[in-house]
């Protein structure tokens, strides 16, 4: 459970700067080389290594070795397969991928964001795994949760194999909120309780705000998607060819946001954030809340920048009702390389199904996780149902260390999973500029920005179904 | 093996120089040349499914229909005007300035040299932090003097010349201007004393000295400058990209290479490589049409 450490929908701004800066024009041509490499292959004596799976950085030192272990252990009982592991704390850079996809360039198997099949099958980079995937190879196949499949199955063909999922809920901060005197155990649930709440922190004072958000690398869009699905609203129409943002719901997530900035002066004057940014404020304890998936506190606040896990709840997202309509939703799963031979593809699954699908071992070795002061018992992911699902709530009910009661108004609200819309990231790049402008210009003007948006939007998804 | 007298005279007393040649040549040829017409042939084409098609002007079409498209050629006109007036005039006459100076050269010179050794990105970064319209030093430096502060690069405004657009020329003329300057300090240095002294000798003073003697010794670098400054600048991206996230508010630092950035990277789909590669070579062609009408009325007025 503390392997990957997700950007989601963003990127970081200096491997973007690395990608732009080293290939520039020319590599738009070069990068679409159909040509592909592979360092890793089957050869002859029946011995198969696989790569491209994504392992804690050592500057994560207690799943690094937690991690280094597994494959130890899982070599040691498959003696003709060796693991490349990539060590990295984003292993998906969605511009990274997006080039190597473009490349053929890509690891032998990938790590992806659910919304990444379309491009990988575009690009002509995923293999066909449905013969491969069964109760055998993946005993717990059976209990994955469909909405966990569906986003790496095209019609009846499996091309993936989901390893984590997650929705969203708003992430507090309730050591502020204790200090600005209110109850951390009542999250706020509408946007204007997020307004009195977020004041009466922001007046602490010290360079504290009582509310974040996103406005850059893509991240501002997939805030808005989540904001706008809470409040009732979707990003497209459901056949996903025309935008629907432009309505009550999306001027209500915007009015809400810029009413806290300008208005209540309850975020920062420092915006064009990218991902990484709000959580490394949550664990300086200078930000009081903002939104996001439990794995924020316990895969990065915590572990990478240092927070106390007891500081930290969660809540629903808010809304203007207070009842979550539902939620943007995701996750990470594996994709194959198209160039991977039979044996490497039964050697990735064999090592996702023992390190990342196997309750007890690998990500859910939760005793060994408890020993070693690994916060235990958040709520996601909930990838199983059926019996794993139940073996899944004892095995979590066994070694919980934190207080649950802290994240159980988000639990109860059981916001229902939208999903994500469709062309994902480049939606999300078109909203990115109507928060920017939203959360900087005390004169924005939204009805404006949001019909702009969609007018870009619309382009982009006639662009995507027209070819 | 033949015989080196069977080659034809040229061509062996030209041996040596096609043998450094090749080096080059292949070079060129392999990442230079070749990704071009790739680029060309990709803007023609389309990806789907894995599968490569051509698809006539589509994807020319969808880039010159799209909103950011004449957003994105205003900024980067804006941000090469701005970037001619603060980095062209600006290292003239501080390599003007660092000649006159009779004491303290070789530091000034390695001062002014010294952002340039800096890696782009964190020269980039450390403006940044300078512009942070929470921390930054220059909203402090403002709010000790009892002055308005200002958003910087995440200014809204969209009307000629931009702060935003101002805040990004900045930073790249701090970070880039010590090449410039040196090459004019040494063109400066190549303009004989002899000159400067009749003209003093004639009255002149240092502004007619630099109208008069300055600017037409050193004409064929400043004209080489230009060109060069004007291909670099149109081609703005890291600027922006690490200052306000590349758009900018109200897209209003957001230039064409960031476009093709965002259509080759940021929207992760296979089909839209073709439409940056069609983007590419629209700004291909407007530099080739720029740079070779610049070659040829230079070269008129040589003659």
């Amino acid at each position: 459970m503390h392997r990957r450490l997700h950007g989601r929908a963003g990127y970081r701004k200096v491997a973007g700067v690395t990608v732009a800066a080293a290939l520039g024009l020319a590599a738009v041509a070069a990068c679409s080389s159909s040509s592909t490499t592979s360092a890793s292959t089957a050869s002859d004596t029946g011995h198969v290594t696989v790569g491209g799976f994504c392992a804690p950085p050592s500057s994560s030192p207690v799943p690094y070795k937690e991690w280094n272990e597994d494959v130890a252990t899982f070599e040691k009982a498959n003696p003709n397969i060796t693991i490349q592991s990539i060590y990295s704390a984003q292993c998906d850079v969605p511009a990274t991928l997006t080039a190597q996809l473009a490349a053929g360039t890509e690891p032998d198997v990938y790590e992806t964001y659910f919304g990444d099949l379309n491009q990988a099958l575009d690009a002509g980079q995923a293999a066909d795994i449905t013969q491969y995937v069964n109760s055998t190879t993946v005993p717990v196949w059976k209990d994955i949760v469909p909405s966990a499949i569906a986003p790496v199955t095209a019609g009846k063909t499996l091309y993936g194999i989901p390893i984590f999922n997650y929705t969203q809920g708003l992430v507090i901060n309730r050591q502020l909120f204790t200090q600005a005197g209110l109850n951390p155990n009542t999250p706020p649930t509408t946007w204007a309780q997020v307004e009195t709440d977020a004041t009466a922190i922001t007046k602490l004072g010290n360079g504290i705000y009582g509310y974040g958000d996103y406005s850059a690398d893509n991240n501002g869009g997939w805030h808005f998607t989540s904001e706008l699905d809470a409040n009732g609203g979707a990003m497209t129409n459901a056949a996903g060819t025309t935008a629907s943002f432009d309505t009550t719901q999306g001027m209500q997530v915007l009015n809400a946001l810029h009413t806290l900035r300008f208005t209540d002066k309850a975020m920062s004057a420092t915006e064009a954030l990218g991902w990484g940014t709000l959580q490394k404020q949550m664990a300086a304890g200078k930000l009081g809340m903002y939104i996001a998936a439990p794995d924020d506190i316990y895969q990065v606040i915590v572990p990478i920048d240092g927070g106390n896990v007891n500081d930290y709840g969660m809540g629903p997202l808010p809304s203007v009702s207070g009842t979550p309509a539902g939620t943007l939703s995701g996750g990470d799963a594996y994709l194959f390389a198209k160039r991977d031979t039979p044996a490497q593809i039964e050697a990735g699954i064999k090592w996702i199904n023992f390190q990342d699908l196997t309750l007890g071992q690998g990500q859910y070795n939760l005793a060994r996780n408890k020993a070693v002061g690994l916060p235990v018992g958040f709520y996601e992911p909930q990838m199983f149902q059926g019996a794993t699902g139940t073996a899944y709530t004892a095995l979590l009910n066994k070694y919980t260390t934190i207080n649950e009661s802290y994240y159980s108004t988000f639990v109860n609200a059981n916001e229902t999973p939208d999903g994500q819309p469709a062309d994902d990231q480049a939606l999300y790049k078109t909203l990115d500029p109507v928060m920017l402008s939203v959360l900087t210009n005390p004169n924005a003007n939204i009805p404006q920005l949001l019909a702009g948006a969609t007018a870009g939007v619309n382009q982009i998804l006639a662009n995507s179904s027209g070819g | 093996m033949s015989s080196p007298h069977s080659l034809s005279p040229r061509l062996r007393r030209n041996l040596s120089a096609y043998g450094f040649l090749i080096g080059g040549v292949v070079c060129f040829a392999l990442f230079s040349w070749y990704p071009m017409v790739r680029e060309i042939i990709m803007s023609f084409q389309k990806t789907q499914l894995g599968v490569t098609s051509w698809a006539g002007l589509v994807n020319y079409r969808r880039i010159f229909n799209d909103p950011t498209f004449w957003t994105a050629w205003r900024n980067t006109l804006e941000f090469t005007l701005l970037a001619l007036i603060f980095g062209f005039a600006v290292p003239f006459f501080v390599a003007i300035l660092l000649n006159e100076l009779r004491h303290a050269k070789g530091y000034l010179r390695c001062l002014v040299y010294l952002p340039v050794m800096l890696p782009p990105a964190s020269a980039l970064l450390l403006f940044a932090y300078f512009y942070d319209p929470t921390y930054g030093l220059f909203n402090d430096i403002l709010h000790t003097l009892h002055l308005p502060t200002s958003q910087w690069v995440l200014s809204s405004g969209t009307r000629w010349p931009t702060a935003a657009m101002i805040s990004v020329v900045i930073a790249a003329t701090w970070m880039n201007m010590g090449g410039a300057t040196l090459i004019y300090l040494a063109a400066l240095q190549n303009i004989p004393g002899e000159l400067y002294e009749a003209a003093e000798l004639d009255g002149a003073g240092i502004v007619k000295k630099i109208r008069h003697i300055t600017i037409p010794q050193t004409r064929l670098v400043i004209s080489m400058l230009l060109l060069l400054q004007i291909i670099a600048t149109m081609q703005m991206f890291v600027e922006a990209f690490i200052l306000d996230g590349g758009q900018g508010v109200n897209n209003n630092t957001e230039s064409v290479v960031y476009l093709i950035y965002q259509y080759a990277f940021a929207m992760s789909s296979a089909s839209n490589f073709n439409s940056a590669a069609a983007l590419g070579v629209v700004l291909l062609i407007v530099l080739a049409v720029f740079s070779g009408g610049y070659v040829w009325l230079t070269r008129t007025r040589d003659h």
